[in-house]
Formats: C-alpha cells, structure tokens, sequence
C-alpha cells in the first residue's frame, strides 16, 4: 500500500481564500502604487522641505501626548467601567463609542462649538493666554476627541480579564485601592491597555477631518497632504503622504515590537 | 477574639443562615461541611469580601461588619491560587510587607525569614505558574502571614493537594497555630478536623448544626446529621512506633495503655488512628481470624443509630461499633455483658498530628 491519500481541499475554503485575496489586494494596491509612482530623489527632496518636516514632527508629538494627556483619566475611566455597575451604565458605554460613529467633520464642528474664543472653556483658555482653536492644543483636543473610545474600549476589555479575586486578594493583604490598582490591575491589564494606546495614538495621528476644522495651522500632516493635492495636484501629494506613511509604519512597528516584548519579559 | 453572630446571606444556590461562632486567641476552628454549604461565603463574608444580609462580625470587641477589607486584620487564603502571577514568589510575599511601606532592608530580611518557615527558600525567583500545588500553597500562605493578620481564614487549604504533600502543610499549619495564631479552617475532611482542630463547628444546610471540641463532636455527636458526617466514632490520639520488621507494615500504635495494630506506611510519631464504626465487629468469644485487633470490654451502651445498631464496650478507652438488629438479638447483647470487639489493621487509618 502506498502512503494514504491526502484529505480533499473543501472547495469553499477556495473560494474564501479568493475572496481573502481580493480584498488583500484591494488594500495593498493603491499604497503600493502611491509608493512606485515616487522616485527616489523626489522623496529625498520633499524630506528636506521644511513645512514636510515640521509637519510630520507637529504630529507626531501632538498625537502622543494627546494620547498619555487622556490616558490619565482614560484608564481609570476604563477600570470603573470594568468593574463598577452603575446606573445609566448601558448610555455611558454607548456615548463613549459615538466618536467612532459619527463624521469627523461634525466633530470638528461640534469641538469648535466648545473650543472656540467665544465660548466658556475658550475663553478661559484666552484669559491665560491660550488659544484652542488654531493651536497644537486644539489639535490635541481634535485627535483625542476622535480617538479616544479605542483607548477606553481596549483597556475596560483588559481589566474585565483581570479576575477581580486577585484584586480582593490584594485588598485583603492590607493594600489600598489605589495600591491594587496600580500594582495588580493595571500591570495585568497591561497588553491591552498598551495595545489601547497604540491604537489611540495611530488613529490620533491619522486624523484629518476634525483637525482640518479645529486647526488647519498650524499644518499637520494629512492637512498638509490636502492641502498640497488641492493647491498642486497629485504629483505634490503623493511624496508628502509616502513619507508620512513610513514614518508612522516604522513607529507603528517600533511599538508593537516594544510592547511585545514587555509581554514576554 | 473573632465574634461572628448571627451571619446570614443568600448568593444563588448557596444560603448560610444564622450562623454563630466564636474563635479565641490561640484557637484552631475547623468548620466542617459538605461542599456546597456555604463554607467558602461565610468565609468571604468575614474577610470582607461580600457583605451579608443580616448578622455582625466582631474582631477584638469592635464591630467590623462594615469595616473595609483592606482595613480588616483578617488573612484569607483562598482555595484557588490568588498569587500575583505578574510578581515573583519573593515580590508576592513581600507585598503586604510593601503595603505597611517597611524598608527595603527590613522586606528582605522578613521575606527570607517566612520562606524558611515555609520551605519556599528556593523558589523566591520562581514565578507562580511554575509551582506545583503545595508550593503555591504554602507561598500563598506565607504572603498571608506576612500580613499579620489577627486571624487567618484557611479555604479547603489541604484538600486540593495531592496526597504526598499533605502531611507537610499539616505540620506547617499546625506550626502557625503553635505560635498563637488564631486560625478558621473550612474543609470537607473530617480526617483534617481530627488532626488540627481544637474546636470543631458541624455546617449542615448552611447553618451550624454542632459546635465543640473535637471529642464533644467526633464522641458525643448531637444529630444524626453530625453523626453520619463526622463518620468516624472511634479516634484515638497517641504513638505510630518504627517497623520492628522492615519487611512488614503493620505498626504498633499506643495509646493511654492500649496498643493496636495499624496498616501504614507513615513515619513513626504522633498522630491518630481512626476505625469506622461499621469496621468494628462484637463476638462473645476471642475468635481466630485475621483482624490484628482484638479487646475484651465491657458493654456501656446500646444506641439504635438510624441504620443499625451502635454499641458502644469499654475497652480502656470507649469504641463505638455499628452492628445489625439481628446481631444484637442473636449475641443476645446487653449493657453489662463482656464481649470481644475486633477490628483489621487495615481498617485503621493513620493521620499524623
């Protein structure tokens, strides 16, 4: 007897796969394009511009720390959520998730509503000295309106998976609340709280529409890249967008990497 | 010392009802029960962890019903393992030390004390998921002490090891009670209850049916119920003796003036036997077979038990044997009368303690 047969491929995991396929492509397509319609000295020469550079940086550390700014309350937001019932509790989760839903341009617009000089916090801000709308602080505000419900979302689910008898352990052997929280619930709920951030800083950083209201100076870089396409066309666009695009990725998998190895440490 | 009255609370299935006990200074309570009772709830209960329906909890004279966990003085070690599997064996018993912000100096010098009083000096860079049962436990136990609690609450704290390592948390506990410790220790076990409690509490359907010493309760059982639970009448304290034969394994076990033959492979020391009552026969005459015990005694009782007959000969020291209806009529036995009651080595199970 020869070696028995191998079991039959079921022909709809074909099938699933082709579709798989597709949509891979689909994704992969337009930014492998966007990436070969550029030389090489074209990219060199739009990295040394100055607006390029300026941008990138502006959000790049804009997104961050509009990210650890809101993670303060964010997290423990995310911890009572887990852990307390409360009335209204159901309404509380679905608001967190209305940033998500809605078009970023009205939130733009909803922001400005608040943020503006003619309004109580604007003008707050203004007797300090302050602006919001205009400023890298309404940028941050714009970013972390948007981006904010991946952070909460990811870290309650992370602190739901932290069985609570560790905690009560942790009570039990004479620590405060605030001491079990720091030192058993956030450690353990670490991987999603991290992995929380990094989604909350990508999605941050990628945001266009309610910065654009908020904010269009100073530039960051999706404004830039609009304004660039709508001003010179797509020649002008592409370069700016390529380059920002690496240089979240490279971040994007500096993170990850760091997070990971966190985990196995 | 820890009051506890009137306690009830209802979760779920489980429901204990007016449950009242008292634990002094020094004191080892075992609550024995079914599982299924509630013996873990009333213990969450005390510790803090759930809030009962009705009933106050008194430490020391103060009301603690209320008081937060945090704030209780009361060390609970739980059935499953609650250790920190984010932190060494060394941070986990260093953290209620943490938690009274001793110094660095101070933590490391109580860490290594407790982890040479609980043989876990080579695990100290281990992390949890790596222990077996009985070194989880005894670290578990450990980072309890640590937190010098007035009274520690032990959760089925033996059971779920494996027979090999019982003997050892054994000798451990019995060690932390030595040193003074209050100790509650809830456990299905009645073996357990014989060889560690000073004082036992009887749970039927979540309330206390008995409570006593271990004699008032393993001897002079109020109910049925604790009867039929505590299973084992005839317990005895006193010496397993070295093999005189190593090839052989039945052991000599004295006790005040009598010497019976048990079946074990235990190290010699003290310890208790225990014999089933449905494992002791009554003959009126010495007769050859192959139980290794045989006494003359006396009848001082005849009890109807539910099921059968207990008839209770003094030997030297009182045994309890459940015999049939007819065997009584047929032996012709009365209150009074010698008879000879036997009982195989095998039937003699052993417990160090």
């Amino acid at each position: 007897m020869g070696p028995s047969p191998k079991i039959k491929t079921e022909p709809l995991s074909l099938v699933f796969a082709a579709l798989g396929g597709v949509v891979l492509l689909f994704i992969v397509a337009p930014l492998a394009s966007m990436f070969l319609n550029c030389s090489l000295p074209e990219l060199a020469e739009t990295a040394k511009e100055t607006d390029v550079r300026n941008s990138i940086w502006l959000t790049l550390w804009t997104s961050m720390a509009a990210t650890v700014i809101f993670a303060i309350a964010a997290i423990p937001f995310a911890y009572l959520l887990a852990r307390k019932d409360f009335p209204l509790k159901g309404l509380v989760t679905a608001i967190i998730d209305i940033p998500i839903v809605i078009p970023h341009s009205a939130a733009g617009i909803a922001l400005l509503g608040v943020l503006s000089r003619s309004s109580l916090l604007g003008r707050a801000a203004g007797k300090i000295g302050l602006s919001l709308v205009g400023s890298s602080a309404g940028i941050m505000a714009a970013m972390a309106f948007v981006s904010i419900p991946y952070l909460i979302n990811s870290a309650r689910d992370g602190f739901l998976a932290v069985p609570d008898r560790l905690e009560k352990a942790a009570l039990n052997l004479g620590a405060s609340p605030l001491r079990v929280f720091l030192t058993v619930s956030v450690p353990l709920a670490a991987r999603s709280i991290v992995s929380g951030l990094i989604l909350m800083w990508a999605r941050g950083m990628s945001e266009f529409g309610a910065v654009l209201i908020i904010a269009y100076h100073p530039m960051i870089t999706p404004v830039l890249i609009y304004e660039r396409f709508g001003a010179f066309g797509l020649k002008y666009a592409r370069p700016v967008a390529v380059i920002f695009i690496a240089v979240c990725l490279v971040f994007f998998v500096f993170l990850r990497l760091l997070a990971k190895e966190k985990q196995s440490a | 010392m820890l009051s506890v009255k009137n306690i009830s609370k209802s979760l779920g299935d489980l429901a204990i009802k007016d449950v009242s006990f008292e634990v002094q200074q020094g004191q080892y309570f075992v609550l024995l029960g079914a599982s299924g009772v509630g013996k873990s709830v009333l213990l969450d209960t005390i510790a803090g962890l759930i809030r009962p329906d009705a009933g106050r909890i008194f430490l020391d004279g103060k009301d603690i019903t209320g008081e937060k966990i945090q704030m209780r003085k009361i060390g609970l070690v739980f059935q499953n393992s609650t250790l920190f599997p984010h932190m060494t064996v060394y941070d986990n018993i260093a953290y209620p030390l943490r938690c009274k912000k001793l110094k660095d100096s101070q933590i490391h010098k109580r860490v290594a004390e407790l982890a040479e009083n609980f043989a876990a000096t080579g695990l100290l860079k281990r992390r949890p998921q790596t222990l077996s049962g009985g070194e989880s436990q005894r670290v578990s136990l450990a980072r309890t002490v640590a937190s010098e609690p007035r009274c520690l609450l032990l959760d089925e704290p033996i059971s779920s090891l494996d027979v090999k390592a019982r003997p050892q948390m054994r000798a451990l506990l019995r060690k932390i009670n030595a040193n003074g410790q209050a100790i509650v220790h809830v456990t299905h076990d009645y073996t357990e209850a014989v060889s560690l409690g000073t004082h036992i509490g009887v749970m039927e359907g979540g309330t206390i049916a008995q409570i006593g010493s271990v004699e008032e309760i393993f001897h002079h059982p109020k109910s049925e119920f604790v009867a039929r639970f505590v299973g084992i009448r005839n317990f005895f304290k006193g010496q397993l003796e070295k093999l005189d034969e190593p090839q052989e394994n039945t052991r000599r076990f004295k006790t005040s003036g009598l010497s019976f033959s048990a079946l074990t492979d235990s190290p010699s020391g003290s310890g208790y036997i225990m014999v089933r009552s449905e494992d002791v026969t009554i003959g009126n005459a010495a007769s050859q077979t192959s139980a290794r015990n045989n006494f003359e005694g006396t009848i001082v009782d005849i009890v109807p038990a539910g099921v059968g007959v207990e008839v209770i000969v003094d030997i030297g020291t009182e045994v309890a044997a459940l015999i049939t209806a007819e065997s009584v009529k047929t032996l012709e036995l009365h209150c009074g009368k010698r008879v000879w009651v036997s009982f195989k080595a095998s039937a003699v199970k052993y417990v160090e303690g």
